[in-house]
C-alpha cells in the first residue's frame, strides 16, 4: 500500500483494454434499457425531473417578484438540469461500480478503473440522448446557435474529467466503506442546493464569487450563458473549475491505483 | 529475466489480517480517534494477523505444465492470485512474461440477461481478448460448447452445465502464453470434465505454459511432468509430480489412522511392490499388501478383507481371506498375526486407497476398520485411461472384404 503506483504503465494498461471498457460500458447501458419497458424512456426521466423542479422553483420566484418566467430562463433550467443530473448519476452510479462486481474484482485480474470509467460512459450516453432532444426543441424555437457554442465541448470536458475524478475515489472508497455510499446519496441530495441549478449566480450579488467556487458552478453558468444567453462565459472561472477537475482526475487515478491492490482482500 | 522464463516468483510471502477490519466508516472515525488518543491497545492487529503464503519461490520456463498440490487452505488460491495480479503480494517479486489467463472461475462475468452471444463478447474481453480477435474465433467457440441453438437465449435460463460449458469454451480459446486452471474440473459432469482435460492437453501441446491447481491428482500426474507441493503456506517439496504427489500422499496419508480402543485391531498395513516399497507403482506390477492383526482383549473369529477404492472413493473391488479360502483368524490376548495378500496391479494411471477390514463373514459384523491403510499412486500409462487396465492389444487392424449387396440394392 505505501509504494506509489506506476501511472504511465497504469495509463498504456487502460488504453490496451480499451475493448474490456467499451464491453462493460455496453454491458451497463444494455441491461438498464433491456431491463425496463420504458427503454429509453430512461435517459430522460431523471433529467425531466431536474428540470420540471426547477421550472417549478423558478415559476415561484417569479410570482414572489412579480416577474414572469421567461422561455430563456426555462431554456436554461433544461441545459443546467441535464448537466446536473449527469454529474448526479455519474457520481451515484460510480458508488456501486466496484461492490456491485464483485465476481470480476476478487476472480480475474484486470484494471479495476474500467468499472466507474464505464459508469461514466453510460451516464454519458443518457445526456447524448437527452441532449439531442433538448437540441431539436432549441433548433425549432430559433434558441441560441450562435458561434459561442463552441464553448459547448470545452465546458462539457472538463465536467466528464472532473465527474471522472471524483467518481475514481467514491467507487473505492465505498469498497473499503460500505457506508460512504449513503454519504454520496446525501450529499448529491442537498449539494444541488449549493449549485447553481435552479437559480443563477447573479441573484446572490456580492455572495456569487462563493458560491462559484463550487468547481461545478462556473460550467453549469457558462454552458447555460454560451447557449442560451449566447455570451462566453467567465474565462478564469472555467479556468479555476479546469484546474480543480484535473487535479480531481489525477488525484483519483493515483489513489484509486495505489489503493487498487488492496481491493481483492477488502471487498 | 531470461527469454524462456515466463514467470519467476521470488520469495513471496502473503499475509492476511484477521484482525479489526472496518467495513464502515461509522466504525473506522471512532477507532481512529481512540487510535489518536492513545486508548487503543497497541499490537492487538497484528497479532491475528496471518501469513497465507511464506517465502514461496519457484520458476517455469515457455511451454512447461506445473501443478501446484496442496490441501484445503494451504495457500493454493493465493498463490493464484499473486500470479495473476488481483492480489499484490506482501513482500517478494512476482515477475511475468507474455499474456496471461486464468481459468479461475468458468464464467466469472457472465450476465444473466444478456445472451450467449453477448456474453461471449462480454466474458472474452473479459479475459484479455480484442472485440475483433473474438469475431474471428466466434464461430469455434459455439462450435465447442455445442450450445449454438442457444446462442440468443439468456443464459439465465440454461442449465448450470450449459454455463460452464460456454465459459469454459470462451476461456480455451484466449490463446494464452500463460494458462491457469484452478479446480475448473471439479465441476460439471464426467463428459465435461473429460472434454476440458482434452482440451487442456491440446493447449499445452500447442506450446503454451500451464499452471494447474487441482485436488485431482491424476489429472495433475497426467498434465504435469513438474509440481510444488504447498503446506501450510510453505512449499515442502518441488520436482518431477511423481516424487511431489509421493510426498503429498505420505503428509496426508498420517491423518488416516483408526481409533485403538477394541479388542482385536489391525495394527500395520504395507504395500510394497517387487523392487520398491512406497506408494508409486507401475500399472501391471506385481505388490503385496502385507497385513498384520494384533489381539488385545477378547478375541472373535474374523477374515481380513482388502477393498481398493479410486479417488472418486468409488470401489474398485474387494476381496478377502475368505474368498480366497482361508479360515476365519482366531488370537488369544497377547498374540500377533500375519498375512499377505498378492495380486497384479491391473489398475489405470491414478490414485488409489487402500482399506482393510476385519469382518465377521457369518453374522456381517465389522471387527476392525482401517481407511485409507494406504494410498497409493499408479504411474500413468499412455495405453489405458480410466480406472482399470485389462492391458488391451490390437489383434486385428485393417480393411476387411466388401459386405455383399443385399437383394433389394442389387434390383436397383
Amino acid at each position: 500500500m505505501s509504494s506509489s503506483p506506476n501511472l504511465r504503465g497504469a495509463l498504456q494498461e487502460l488504453v490496451a483494454r480499451r475493448d474490456l471498457l467499451y464491453m462493460i460500458a455496453w454491458r451497463e447501458i444494455k441491461i438498464r434499457y433491456k431491463q425496463s419497458v420504458m427503454g429509453f424512456m430512461w435517459a430522460i426521466l431523471l433529467p425531466s425531473v431536474v428540470v420540471a423542479a426547477g421550472v417549478i422553483v423558478r415559476y415561484g420566484m417569479s410570482t414572489l417578484s412579480g416577474k414572469s418566467i421567461s422561455g430563456q430562463e426555462i431554456a436554461g433550467i433544461t441545459v443546467k438540469g441535464l448537466v446536473w443530473a449527469f454529474f448526479a448519476g455519474a457520481l451515484r452510479f460510480s458508488s456501486t461500480s466496484l461492490i456491485g462486481n464483485p465476481n470480476l474484482v476478487t476472480k480475474i485480474y484486470m484494471p479495476r478503473e474500467i468499472f466507474p470509467l464505464a459508469t461514466i460512459l453510460s451516464q454519458l450516453l443518457d445526456l447524448g440522448v437527452a441532449s439531442c432532444l433538448v437540441t431539436v426543441v432549441f433548433a425549432v424555437t430559433r434558441l441560441g446557435g450562435s458561434w459561442q457554442l463552441f464553448w459547448v465541448p470545452i465546458l462539457l470536458a472538463i465536467t466528464v474529467v472532473l465527474a471522472t475524478g471524483w467518481a475514481l475515489l467514491i467507487s473505492a472508497a465505498c469498497l473499503f466503506f460500505r457506508d460512504v455510499k449513503y454519504l454520496v446519496e446525501v450529499v448529491i441530495t442537498f449539494a444541488i442546493f449549493v449549485t447553481p441549478v435552479f437559480y443563477d449566480v447573479e441573484m446572490f450579488k456580492k455572495w456569487s464569487n462563493f458560491l462559484l467556487l463550487n468547481p461545478l458552478a462556473p460550467l453549469i453558468e457558462g454552458l447555460e450563458k454560451c447557449i442560451v444567453y449566447e455570451t462566453s462565459p467567465s474565462l478564469p472561472w472555467v479556468l479555476y473549475s479546469g484546474a480543480i477537475a484535473l487535479a480531481s482526475l489525477l488525484a483519483g487515478f493515483y489513489f484509486f491505483k495505489k489503493w487498487e491492490p488492496a481491493f481483492a482482500e477488502s471487498i | 529475466m531470461a527469454a524462456d522464463i515466463v514467470l519467476k516468483v521470488q520469495n513471496v510471502s502473503k499475509r492476511f489480517s484477521r484482525g479489526e477490519m472496518h467495513d464502515s466508516l461509522r466504525d473506522f472515525v471512532p477507532s481512529l480517534f481512540a487510535r489518536l488518543s492513545g486508548r487503543a491497545r497497541t499490537g492487538s492487529v497484528t497479532s491475528k494477523d496471518f501469513w497465507a503464503l511464506q517465502d514461496v519461490s519457484f520458476e517455469l520456463n515457455r511451454g512447461e505444465a506445473f501443478g501446484i498440490i496442496g490441501a484445503n487452505g494451504a495457500g493454493k488460491s493465493t498463490i493464484l492470485k499473486l500470479i495473476t495480479g488481483i492480489m499484490k503480494p506482501t513482500t517478494g517479486r512476482v515477475e511475468l512474461n507474455g499474456r496471461l489467463s486464468a481459468l479461475i472461475e468458468v464464467g466469472a462475468g457472465f450476465h444473466p440477461d444478456l445472451t450467449g452471444r453477448e456474453n461471449i463478447y462480454l466474458n472474452g474481453t473479459i479475459l484479455g481478448m480484442r472485440r475483433a480477435e473474438i469475431d474471428r474465433k466466434f464461430d469455434a467457440i459455439v462450435e465447442f460448447s455445442g450450445l449454438a441453438d442457444f446462442i440468443d437465449t439468456p443464459v439465465k435460463r440454461y442449465s448450470t452445465g450449459m454455463y460452464a460449458r460456454l465459459g469454459f469454451s470462451v476461456a480455451a480459446h484466449v490463446d494464452p502464453d500463460i494458462l491457469i486452471v484452478d479446480e475448473v474440473l471439479s465441476v460439471g459432469d464426467i463428459v465435461f470434465q473429460n472434454r476440458c482435460l482434452e482440451k487442456m492437453n491440446r493447449i499445452i501441446r500447442s506450446g503454451a505454459t500451464v499452471i494447474f491447481v487441482s485436488h485431482n491428482l491424476r489429472a495433475i500426474a497426467e498434465l504435469c511432468p513438474r509440481s510444488i507441493l504447498l503446506e501450510h503456506g510453505k512449499v515442502t517439496a518441488t520436482g518431477p509430480s511423481q516424487e511431489v504427489l509421493r510426498a503429498y500422499l505420505e503428509s496426508s496419508g498420517q491423518e488416516g489412522r483408526h481409533a485403538r480402543s477394541k479388542d482385536l485391531i489391525i495394527s500395520g498395513v504395507k504395500v510394497r511392490g517387487s523392487h520398491s516399497e512406497g506408494v508409486t507403482f507401475n500399472s501391471g506390477e506385481k505388490v503385496w499388501v502385507d497385513v498384520e492383526i494384533e489381539c488385545t482383549g477378547g478375541s472373535e473369529p474374523c477374515s481380513v478383507v482388502l477393498f481398493v477404492n479410486d479417488d472418486r472413493q468409488y470401489e474398485v473391488f474387494h476381496t478377502s481371506t475368505e474368498y480366497l479360502g482361508y479360515p476365519p483368524i482366531s488370537l488369544k490376548p497377547g498374540e500377533r498375526f500375519a498375512c499377505t495378500f498378492e495380486m497384479d496391479l491391473n489398475l489405470a494411471g491414478g490414485t488409489f486407497y487402500f482399506g482393510i477390514l476385519l469382518y465377521r463373514f457369518n453374522i456381517e459384523k465389522i471387527v476392525d476398520r482401517f481407511f485409507p491403510a494406504a494410498t497409493i499412486f499408479v504411474n500413468s500409462l499412455p495405453e489405458v485411461r480410466g480406472v482399470v487396465n485389462p492391458h488391451p492389444s490390437i489383434t486385428a487392424f485393417g480393411p476387411v472384404a466388401e459386405i455383399e449387396p443385399t437383394k433389394e440394392a442389387i434390383k436397383q
